[in-house]
């Protein structure tokens, strides 16, 4: 199982939370504190997999994570997740993202928060993995993101030509 | 309105939407968190109107700034009002908002429920994906409950793959947070393992292997198919989870193990993913069916390739399997030593500290010292990390490893400051002593260049070690007075306290051979000088707060001040204070014990005093809280008592139970049962093999400990069953011949002391049964025999009949109280119209329930009515036909072929006046709520040809689930303790009844066995035939009675004490 799922860039703030299990939000800080402490002063060229955030699992959990440019992408997973399966899929997500904004920067996760939510929705599901198939995954997204459009046409023109959210 | 419309749609320009928020926090860095204050106030606002576009927009940012750490609890209700939202823009934000930050506490996630399960059936499979997203997060005991049927609707019928896969994988929530739903739909599940769609199969597999992975017992059986899906499945993913549950199953199930040798060698020589191999590697390692040398060597050998891989991580999984194969097959690793030490000096830190787990394992007498040279080399360089405490505590392990076995160079081992335990060392080999002792006293003496970095490494236990070599063996240093001077630094009182108490203790010994080596002197001052020094220092160490160095810093003080004195006069006291500490240590063999023989007439056996009597060591227990009424069933202190002991000990506490008016026995129901219980456990009862796996991760532990304490004592119960029963037969004799002749025969004097009201009566149940209609309905396991059910229905339709009299008398209408029942009224042809007009229920009077559940907890989810059936008219009865509408939960089951709606023909006719008894089996779901079933008979009366019909209902109370389970009270005790219980309370005003009588009547209808009583305090204990525990605290005082119960099912315990509580209302 995944236990959580933490984007957050060189700094430490995070771009993106995702907890498989519930913690409270000051927790929650303490917790990508913690883990920013632990991944960041780990050179590039050294293993990606770490034990020992206490905060979050306990000795069964380990940290894996990638860094790429400014951001890291850290998954807490426990021992029934296979270590390279998830550098795997790390890259996987990446690359989606990769796809679906085009050039991904440290921007795009910023500003669209809620678009990265949706696309790691495809790849995980409460804690445990859905999909790997990159093609798979963007095609879902894209269609989902279809609906979303027409849905605001309709509604402008439902309602009199009201000015619709910029989506 | 329409100008609020249009309002609203000109504020919302200028609404911030995410990204403007964003931009803000971003142009705001100096006072973000004023900023972000005016925001959530803008929010607030947006909030509140009733454009659900501005609430999504609202809701949205709110999310974003979850995630920076605010808590948006307070806008949760707001976040159910957009996720029910018929667009789906909508809906996802309010779903993605509610997974981010619902939890269980969240109280409006109970109004959700509707609104998700609209989502789960939306023909729309976008919106029935976001449902299922949001739910996989915050899932609740209640949600998986209620929505637990939808979610297996669409794992079956979904026609949208993707759909499937998701609905799948929300299982595995769906049983973590309500387990009962685990057995009904594990088929399910199971059937999805072979899948067309890959997706789905390894969804199931997915789910499957994290169950198994908390209970692997129970998906032994499973093993086959998972063998099948390894052997053919292509998709690493799968392969991957699966090899990781056959890791996890082969401790199990050796020959498993055995079989999966082979498949898994091909795959680790055939397969080019890397990921795949570790998993493979590691399954191999995981079971210690390596027996055959050849797959470890393969193994090894396949590690060293990813140790000296150039990709880190590789290499730090290599180092940590090997770790593992190290336990059992060291030699194999050893050979990879070179490949090991290299690692050391990598740059990462993860793999130098897997290098030196494996370290450990590899130490030999040749290389030890080679490798503590190269570890100290790195303890140098490491100074001050983390990484530095571990190797420190590596090197102590390594060195200390088999009690120094490996150490062949004593001098060498001393010399290093880290080295655990000299003074055992020091103690052993008296050639190394002067070595040591100088040693320790240089130790001594730079010793406050250890204190300050070392300490919180607790190097520092190194000087509690110096300090005592130096004590102990002052007459090999060369210089004690220095030593002395050492230790009694201000600075030492910066130690930790043990090794503090080690410093003043050992300052005496040095301060004694410093005064011995002045003896011959006749110049004093030195002498003199030394017990001032001592004066002036100890008084530091007498404030100490720690206990043991001031009493012994106090205790030398005034020693030395005596001393001091004596000193003066020039009295010579060297000889006296070295006799304080003399005496040599010895090294002794830890075997030496044996070569002592043992002196003639000396039998090391014999006590020397007789041991304590038994009664005396019952006494002498602890008595718990309660512990008065019922004396403990002793679990035995001494384990050789026999079991003549044993049983000759049982007869004395029955025999002062029967003489010990106030012990109250169990009450008639609960005492069937119990007699009942092992009877059935002795059945050669085949294990289903149900492959389905009964234990869900979550179920209380105390389970298990509940069935060992069982097994504990059934033993003891089957002898006290027969005795039992034999009693019984005793008893009903002499009912009988009460009835006959009138005098009381001696035996019934016994039931006397139960206190039952039913019982108490007895006499009159015979006439009542035969004034009286009644029907019988007994909730009980099939898979307790008939002869079992068949005495006991007996004795219960005659309490029952009694407990009719009453009611009649008292016409208090108590039957649709409790629990189970049944009404069946068969009515000549007069009184069947008003029959068919209304539940029997209601127009009878006299039908009264009566109900029992035989529960066996084997299988805690089918329960058997069994319903007497009474021709009470003058007709002939045939055709009869019992059917029951079927609920969610509980179904009536009908044989294979037969729709859910057909009735069950009953397998009898009734001429007039005969009564008969036929059982129905219900499969029953949840039992953690009542239910009552409405069903019909139907039957045609011969004389007429006529058909006719009888309503009726049956209740399935939640009383009725639970089973009168005998419980100790140290038992009883840890389960309070276990914390697993959930509590709740019920007060019960006007009771106006003895303490007994209260508790018996609990007993009786509710199915308690009394655990402890005192006074007017009792602990009761009841569980339900799926295992629940119920325990109960009854306390009263006056009129008022008030229970504190404890479960570990709430819902389940709220409706019993809701049962008790009317039981008690209507009394």
């Amino acid at each position: 199982m995944i236990k959580a799922i933490l984007i957050f860039n060189n700094h430490g703030k995070p771009r993106l939370i995702r907890f498989y299990q519930y913690f409270a939000e000051d927790m929650q800080q303490q917790i990508i504190r913690e883990t920013f402490h632990l991944v960041s002063k780990r050179d590039d060229n050294v293993c990606n997999f770490l034990e020992g955030g206490s905060l979050i699992g306990g000795s069964d959990y380990k940290l894996i994570y990638r860094h790429y440019a400014t951001l890291y992408f850290v998954f807490c997973v426990d021992s029934s997740e296979s270590e390279l399966g998830i550098l795997d899929l790390i890259q996987v997500f990446v690359e989606t993202l990769d796809k679906c904004f085009e050039n991904v920067c440290e921007l795009d996760l910023i500003f669209h928060m809620d678009k990265v939510h949706y696309i790691l929705q495809e790849v995980v599901m409460g804690g445990m993995v859905l999909e790997t198939n990159m093609n798979e995954i963007v095609a879902q997204v894209e269609v989902q993101n279809r609906m979303e459009k027409s849905e605001s046409l309709v509604g402008s023109v439902a309602k009199n030509g009201h000015v619709t959210f910029p989506t | 309105m329409a100008l609020k419309i249009v309002k609203g749609s000109i504020d919302r320009m200028f609404d911030k939407n995410l990204q403007d928020l964003v931009r803000g926090i971003r142009n705001h860095k100096e006072d973000e968190a004023k900023y972000i204050s005016t925001c959530i106030d803008e929010i607030k606002q947006e909030l509140k109107q009733d454009n659900i576009a501005v609430k999504a927009n609202a809701v949205c940012k709110l999310t974003y700034l979850q995630m920076l750490g605010y808590d948006v609890s307070w806008a949760a209700f707001n976040i159910v009002e957009v996720m029910s939202s018929s667009k789906f823009t909508y809906k996802r934000i309010g779903y993605l908002a509610a997974s981010q930050c619902f939890h269980e506490s969240t109280d409006v996630i109970m109004l959700t429920t509707n609104q998700i399960r609209k989502d789960l059936s939306s023909p729309n499979q976008y919106d029935t994906g976001v449902a299922l997203t949001g739910l996989s997060c915050f899932v609740t005991p209640d949600l998986a409950r209620d929505l637990a049927n939808d979610i297996m609707t669409l794992v079956s019928h979904g026609d949208c793959v993707k759909r499937k896969r998701c609905s799948v994988l929300i299982m595995y929530k769906v049983f973590l947070k309500y387990p009962e739903s685990l057995r009904p739909a594990f088929p399910r599940l199971k059937e999805k393992l072979e899948d067309p769609d890959p997706g789905v199969q390894s969804a199931a597999v997915n789910v499957i292997c994290e169950l198994a992975r908390r209970n692997p017992k129970n998906y032994l059986s499973l093993a086959p198919l998972f063998f099948k899906l390894m052997t053919s499945s292509t998709n690493n993913w799968v392969l991957i989870k699966i090899i990781k549950l056959f890791g996890a199953l082969t401790p199990l199930e050796p020959r498993l193990g055995k079989k999966l040798i082979e498949p898994l060698t091909n795959l680790i020589h055939s397969t080019s993913a890397m990921s795949l191999l570790y998993e493979c590697v590691n399954t191999v390692i995981a079971g210690q069916y390596c027996s055959s040398v050849g797959s470890v060597v393969l193994c090894v050998q396949k590690l060293r390739i990813l140790i000296e891989d150039s990709d880190q991580n590789l290499k730090y999984l290599g180092l940590l399997a090997m770790s593992k194969i190290l336990k059992t097959h060291p030699k194999s690793v050893q050979s990879h030593k070179d490949l090991i030490l290299q690692c050391l000096d990598d740059k990462d830190e993860s793999i130098r500290l897997r290098a030196l787990d494996l370290l450990y394992g590899m130490v030999s007498k040749k290389n030890l010292m080679e490798i503590v040279k190269k570890l100290m080399l790195h303890v140098d360089k490491a100074e001050g990390t983390t990484y530095r405490d571990e190797l420190l505590t590596k090197i102590i392990d390594i060195c200390s490893q088999s009690n120094y076995q490996y150490i062949t160079n004593f001098e060498w081992s001393v010399s290093q400051p880290v080295t655990p335990h000299p003074p055992g060392i020091s103690v052993s080999w008296w050639t190394i002593r002067v070595f040591a002792v100088a040693q320790m006293a240089t130790l001594l003496d730079n010793a406050h260049l250890l204190t300050g970095s070392m300490q919180r490494n607790g190097i520092c236990e190194v000087l509690y070690a110096a300090a005592w070599i130096c004590g102990e063996f002052s007459e090999h240093l060369e210089n004690p007075l220095q030593t002395l001077e050492a230790m009694l630094r201000p600075k030492v009182a910066t130690l930790p306290g043990h090794i503090q108490a080690v410093y003043v203790q050992n300052a005496a010994k040095l301060f004694a051979t410093v005064l011995k080596s002045q003896e011959g002197n006749t110049d004093s001052t030195t002498a003199q000088e030394t017990s001032q020094l001592m004066i002036d220092r100890l008084p530091l160490f007498v404030q100490s707060a720690n206990l043991e160095v001031q009493e012994r810093a106090s205790c030398i003080l005034q020693l030395v001040k005596y001393i001091q004195k004596l000193q003066q006069k020039d009295v010579e006291v060297a000889e006296e204070v070295i006799a304080l500490f003399a005496g040599e240590l010895n090294p002794v063999a830890p075997k030496a014990q044996k070569k002592v023989p043992v002196p003639e007439g000396l039998d090391l056996d014999a006590w020397i005093n007789e041991p304590p009597s038994e009664s005396e060591s019952e006494d002498e227990q602890p008595k718990a809280i309660f512990a008065k009424e019922e004396p403990k069933h002793s679990r035995p202190r001494h384990t050789e008592v026999d079991e003549k002991e044993l049983a000759r000990r049982r007869e004395a506490r029955k025999q002062e139970q029967a003489n010990n008016p106030f012990y109250i026995k169990a009450s008639p129901s609960s005492q069937k049962v119990y007699q009942d219980a092992p009877g059935v456990e002795h059945i050669p009862v085949v294990q289903i093999d149900l492959s389905v796996p009964l234990k869900v991760p979550g179920l209380p532990m105390s389970d298990q400990y509940v069935k060992l304490e069982e097994e504990r004592r059934q033993k003891e119960r089957a002898e006290k069953k027969k005795k039992e029963k034999k009693k019984r037969k005793e008893k009903r004799s002499g009912r009988g011949k009460k009835h006959d002749s009138g005098p009381e025969s001696e035996e019934d004097i016994t039931p006397a002391h139960m206190v039952d009201i039913v019982t108490e009566e007895m006499p009159e149940v015979r006439c009542v049964s035969l004034q009286i209609q009644f029907s019988t309905s007994r909730i009980f396991n099939e898979l307790s025999p008939s002869s079992f059910w068949v005495f006991n229905e007996k004795k219960s339709s005659k309490h029952k009949k009694k407990k009719q009299k009453k009611e009649k008398e008292e016409k208090e209408k108590k039957k649709k109280k409790k629990k189970h029942h049944h009404h069946h009224h068969h009515s000549d042809g007069g009184g069947e119209e008003s029959v068919q007009n209304g539940t029997v229920e209601e127009e009878e009077p006299l039908p009264v329930s009566v109900y029992d559940i035989q529960g066996n907890l084997q299988d805690g989810s089918q329960v058997v009515v069994s319903v007497i059936f009474e021709n009470k008219c003058d007709s002939f009865l045939k055709s009869m036909e019992f059917n029951v509408l079927d609920s969610l939960n509980s179904k009536l089951q009908r044989p294979e072929g037969s729709g859910p709606h057909d009735g069950l023909t009953v397998p009898f006719q009734l001429p007039p006046g005969v009564s008969n008894e036929a059982r129905f089996v219900f499969t029953v779901q949840s039992i953690v709520m009542p239910q009552k079933l409405k069903g019909t008979l139907t039957f045609i009366v011969k004389d007429s040809s006529t058909h006719e019909k009888l309503d009726f209902k049956l209740h399935f109370t939640c009383t009725s689930y639970l089973i009168t389970t005998p419980c100790y009270s140290d038992a009883f005790a840890k389960l309070l303790e276990s914390g697993d219980l959930k509590g709740s309370s019920v007060r019960l005003e006007g009771v106006n009844m003895p303490f007994h009588h209260l508790l018996a009547r609990i007993c009786f209808h509710h199915h308690f066995s009394v655990v402890e009583r005192i006074d007017s305090c009792a602990s009761m204990y009841s569980r339900s035939i799926q295992g629940h525990h119920v325990c109960l605290l009854v306390k009263t005082s006056g009129q008022t009675v008030s229970i504190d119960a404890k479960c570990d099912e709430p819902t389940l315990l709220g409706n019993v004490l809701d049962e008790i509580k009317q039981t008690f209302s209507q009394c």
